[in-house]
């Protein structure tokens, strides 16, 4: 399966809901193009929900870092929800878990953004 | 009782779809030759890393360059080679992802999650004169996979840093 992206408003923060596969290729175009109208549209505060993503290779983290850049750049905010065991198990081996802020709570997450 | 030595080989072309493919045999591989799920999910994931880096860096991913792809199936281990037609590389000049200034690179991680996903990593010059990525991980104790997929013996051991 290939990466599904839909997103939603909360208040200032956009919740990007992602399901499927962040891999090289469709996933990672798909990710990129998401963040990108995102900005585009002065939405800047970002929040990735994982929960759905059981998936991801050396290039979707790439994709993941481009965005936290991209949006770090205009001063935004993206930030990560709900991530699956083996996301997360890959955040921590190549120590990107500590450069994303995480959550596991939504509204949580949501008021980080303020 | 010793086995014979099982070898599978595919000549892939130099593009996206070939990843999936790579990644879809040897997940195969595994799974018939008694991995439990956290296992193929290593060996899938360090498949999929080589066959990219192959397609990517290797043969810059020009479509007249093939990828070869092979599988050794031992009574010990499961050996996989992925052969590209570049100008080779050596590892030493790969640079550390997990390194302060590397951190956020948006690429160059594909090495490190073969050698933190196998048991045995290295890369050598390939008959063809580009680099051939050599790892393996050693198959599970008989009877350690559960009926379910989960991990097994082999799952838990530790693994390199």
């Amino acid at each position: 399966m290939s990466l599904h992206a839909t997103h939603r408003d909360a208040g200032q923060v956009t919740v990007v809901d992602l399901s499927g596969k962040i891999t090289l290729g469709d996933g990672s175009a798909l990710l990129r193009k998401t963040i990108r109208g995102l900005l585009e549209d002065q939405r800047k505060k970002i929040l990735l929900n994982l929960a759905d993503v059981d998936y991801i290779d050396s290039s979707g983290i790439g994709e993941l870092v481009s965005g936290f850049t991209a949006v770090k750049n205009q001063s935004g905010d993206l930030k990560l929800l709900h991530l699956t065991k083996k996301v997360k198990d890959l955040l921590q081996i190549t120590k990107l878990y500590t450069v994303f802020d995480v959550f596991t709570d939504e509204s949580a997450a949501l008021r980080s953004f303020n | 009782m010793a086995l014979t030595t099982k070898h599978l080989e595919m000549t892939l072309e130099t593009q996206v779809e070939s990843v999936n493919l790579a990644e879809e045999m040897c997940l195969r591989v595994a799974e018939a030759a008694g991995f439990g799920e956290d296992d193929c999910y290593r060996i899938g994931m360090s498949v999929r890393e080589g066959v990219i880096n192959a397609f990517h860096y290797g043969n810059e991913e020009r479509p007249e360059k093939k990828i070869h792809l092979a599988v050794d199936l031992t009574a010990e281990k499961m050996i996989i080679h992925v052969l590209d037609e570049g100008i080779g590389f050596k590892l030493a000049d790969v640079p550390d992802p997990l390194a302060e200034e590397n951190l956020l690179s948006t690429s160059g991680r594909g090495i490190f999650l073969m050698r933190a996903f196998m048991d045995e990593f290295d890369v050598v010059p390939g008959k063809t004169g580009g680099a051939e990525i050599v790892m393996s991980k050693k198959l599970p104790a008989p009877g350690s996979a559960s009926p379910n997929g989960q991990s097994g013996q082999n799952a838990t051991r530790k693994r390199e840093a």
